[in-house]
């Protein structure tokens, strides 16, 4: 876009001494290149954008099954938005979110960059180990959440009994149950499943650095600690930001891990704003007041995006 | 949506005009201009409902079938997953393409007939004499009923003959009895007793009996009967008859434990029975929820889905509609679903003779009796009310909060906007 824009005035000097057949080959020109951005420009209309309206519209009416039924929900303006604002359930949810978001991150990443820095030597069957890590990833959430349910079963779940056996707890862990725990056992699993993701994306990002710089500061005589901080880490920070932004953003979204593992309680200490989200819509049919809480998550996720949109471009200019 | 000016101003236009035709061809196929009864052939009709397993979609397939033959109009029979039904309706109901005939879960069906999208089964001539009260309030809106159920169903005690017996208890038919057996069959790995007391509106569903046969009320909720219901299942989880995890445990997963011997006994629906009858080596018996005291009456929440016409512009279809769910709810459909699905026929007179010809399902049959719609007193405002039991059941269960801070909470959140 910019480099076009910087271009402008030079091909618009030329344009007036060209002869008509220049002129008609430069229109077909932008006829064939706006051809090619139609059906993404199309598709980000459709699917992404009057989504997007409608959400907005639905959280400024008053809708619920019966407005809606009847054919007209009444315009309330921000109304939905002042009295989810306003309670308490919003409150604790954004709370429960934010130490959601930022446990599975910190978890994801940590293990993420350790193990690609663990990929990232050359040893035998490494690229099977590496693609055997994608399992969690490729697996539905749904089968994820059910098979962590069992495992964290307080009775009879294999991980108490492991625990029991190794003589490490005198009483069983209520995982799930327990209104402190379920927090940390749903951090446990959404890391779990997105330890592939980070491990990935970082491997590719390492992988693009050059060895040469590496190899340089050995001869140097620098140590693997010192060679990370100031060699690795630095060309690795570009791919470590949109790592961490994608996580939040999918994180802060996505109610199925909670959902699948405790539904949100016990008691609502895991109702993160998704989840809450998912419940005004699908079990109070709230629709205005869910498509609110949704504004929120866009929101918050649009503001991370933009922080890292400007942080990338002040890396490129460095 | 503007079609934005520029280079994509044209495609998108062209575009626009294929989806408008689109449209339009589409709404001439399906419209109906005339919505005369006297000239308009019906041929076929569209049936929504949540019956998405194979075999139940199967079953309700065949039914539907022949009481379509016998209107002379074929089915178009299409089940969504249970929680998306109430959206999908709005969604139709905005768009105009309500279904001709349309199944609901009875306590959704106070909202939607508030809304004025379902017609008075009254016009259609459909009389609910016979009925068991509790499903004809279930599916009436202020007076007038829109939805009946050829079926319904309620909870009843499920119980391990050999562990029962093997502990020296009988089948207990009081609180102060339930909570004796259910310490005597508690073993290691194995819990006496096993609910639903998960976060969704299941662990609601099977409080209410507790709460209603103590005596206690929906509007009120924070009152000494409704916290000696909810202590009676943190005293069990006290004692260990009764296994934390219920916390996470649906319906199904409290059928399993007590199908995998992990549970001597359970509360449960008749929908289990199926299963439990293709179980090698498990003897088990259904017998009514116990009561606070001897004497005292019990009373279950009703459950089972309502079939309505929704309102459209042609009188020719809804006179069709009617005529298929009138046949659904005659005695020998409701039998014939009854003995598919283990549930109780809702017509008084089928129901007895169905719990002789069924032993097993004769504590449904007599639950069913008194059974109250989740509805009947708050009507629309239902769901609010149900969110704010089950968060209570699951802060006292979890020994968050005492019994009462518990109740007195969800008073505050179902009252309150």
């Amino acid at each position: 876009m910019r480099s076009a824009r910087l271009r402008a005035p030079d091909t618009e000097g030329r344009l007036r001494v060209q002869p008509a057949a220049a002129v008609r080959a430069r229109r077909r020109d932008t006829v064939v290149r706006a051809a090619f951005l139609t059906p993404a420009a199309v598709y980000l209309l459709l699917f992404l954008g009057r989504p997007l309206v409608d959400n907005i519209e639905a959280s400024l009416r008053e809708s619920t099954a019966t407005t809606l039924l009847r054919g007209r929900a009444p315009f309330t303006g921000p109304d939905n938005h002042v009295r989810l604002l306003a309670s308490d359930e919003f409150w604790r949810a954004a709370a429960i979110t934010g130490l959601y978001t930022a446990g599975s991150l910190v978890a994801q990443f940590t293990a993420g960059l350790a193990l690609a820095l663990f990929f990232h030597r050359r040893f035998p069957l490494g690229r099977l180990v590496r693609s055997l890590m994608l399992l969690p990833w490729l697996m539905p959430l749904v089968a994820t959440g059910t098979a962590w349910r069992w495992m964290l079963d307080a009775d009879d779940g294999v991980v108490n009994e492991a625990l029991r056996a190794l003589h490490l707890v005198t009483s069983d862990v209520p995982w799930l149950t327990g209104t402190q725990e379920a927090l940390w056992s749903v951090v446990l699993v959404n890391t779990w499943v997105g330890i592939p993701f980070n491990t990935a994306l970082l491997y590719t990002g390492l992988q693009a650095i050059p060895p040469q710089t590496d190899e340089a500061a050995q001869l140097d005589g620098a140590g693997p600690v010192r060679r990370f901080r100031f060699i690795t880490w630095p060309q690795l920070r570009p791919t470590a930001a949109v790592v961490l932004v994608l996580g939040v953003i999918y994180t802060l979204r996505a109610p199925d891990v909670v959902l699948a593992l405790t539904g949100g309680g016990p008691a609502g200490a895991t109702q993160t704003l998704a989840v809450l989200a998912f419940e005004q819509a699908y079990t109070q049919y709230e629709f205005g007041r869910a498509a609110a809480t949704g504004n929120v998550l866009v929101l918050v996720s649009l503001v991370l995006a933009l922080i890292h949109l400007s942080a990338l471009r002040r890396a490129r200019r460095l | 949506m503007n079609a934005p000016a520029g280079p994509f101003g044209r495609p998108l236009a062209a575009l626009a005009t294929v989806v408008a035709l689109v449209l339009v061809v589409a709404g001439c196929g399906t419209g109906d201009p005339s919505g005369s009864a006297r000239t308009e052939r019906v041929t076929s009709l569209t049936v929504l409902d949540y019956y998405t397993d194979t075999t139940e979609h199967a079953h309700w397939g065949e039914l539907l079938t022949s009481c379509g033959k016998k209107a002379g109009v074929t089915i178009e029979h299409r089940s969504v997953p249970g929680p998306s039904l109430v959206p999908t309706v709005v969604r139709q109901a905005t768009a105009g393409t309500l279904p001709d005939l349309l199944m609901l879960d009875n306590p959704d069906l106070q909202e939607i007939a508030r809304s004025g999208v379902l017609t008075p089964l009254r016009t259609y001539g459909i009389r609910t004499d016979g009925f068991v009260s509790g499903i004809v309030s279930a599916g009436t809106y202020q007076g007038e009923v829109y939805g009946l159920a050829p079926t319904v169903n309620t909870l009843a005690l499920y119980y391990n003959k050999d562990m029962l017996a093997e502990a020296g208890v009988t089948v207990p038919r009081t609180w102060n009895e339930l909570r004796e057996a259910a310490r005597a069959t508690t073993r290691p790995g194995r819990h006496g007793l096993a609910v639903d007391a998960d976060a969704s509106f299941e662990s609601t569903f099977q409080f209410l009996p507790f709460l209603w046969s103590n005596g206690g009320d929906e509007q009120r909720l924070d009152t000494p009967q409704a916290a000696a219901a909810l202590r009676l299942w943190t005293d069990l989880v006290r004692d260990g008859s009764m296994s934390r995890s219920v916390l996470t445990w649906n319906q199904a997963n409290v059928h399993e434990q007590f199908l995998g011997g992990k549970a001597a006994m359970m509360v449960n629906g008749p929908w289990r029975m199926t299963e439990l009858e293709k179980a090698k080596g498990l003897r088990w018996g259904v017998a009514p929820l116990p009561v606070p005291r001897a004497g005292t009456s019990l009373v279950t929440p009703l459950g089972g889905e309502v079939w309505t016409v929704p309102r459209n512009d042609s009188q020719a279809r809804r006179i069709k509609a009617a005529q298929v769910l009138d046949c659904l709810n005659d005695p020998t459909s409701m039998q014939t679903l009854a003995t598919w699905h283990h549930t109780v026929p809702s017509r008084k007179d089928v129901a007895a003779r169905y719990a002789k010809q069924v032993p097993s399902m004769a504590a449904f049959v007599e639950s069913v009796r008194g059974a109250r719609a989740r509805t009947r007193e708050l009507g629309p405002a239902w769901p609010k009310t149900a969110t704010a039991i089950q968060t209570a059941v699951q802060a006292a269960v979890s020994g968050r909060q005492t019994p009462e801070e518990a109740l007195r909470h969800a008073q505050r959140t179902a009252t309150g906007s």
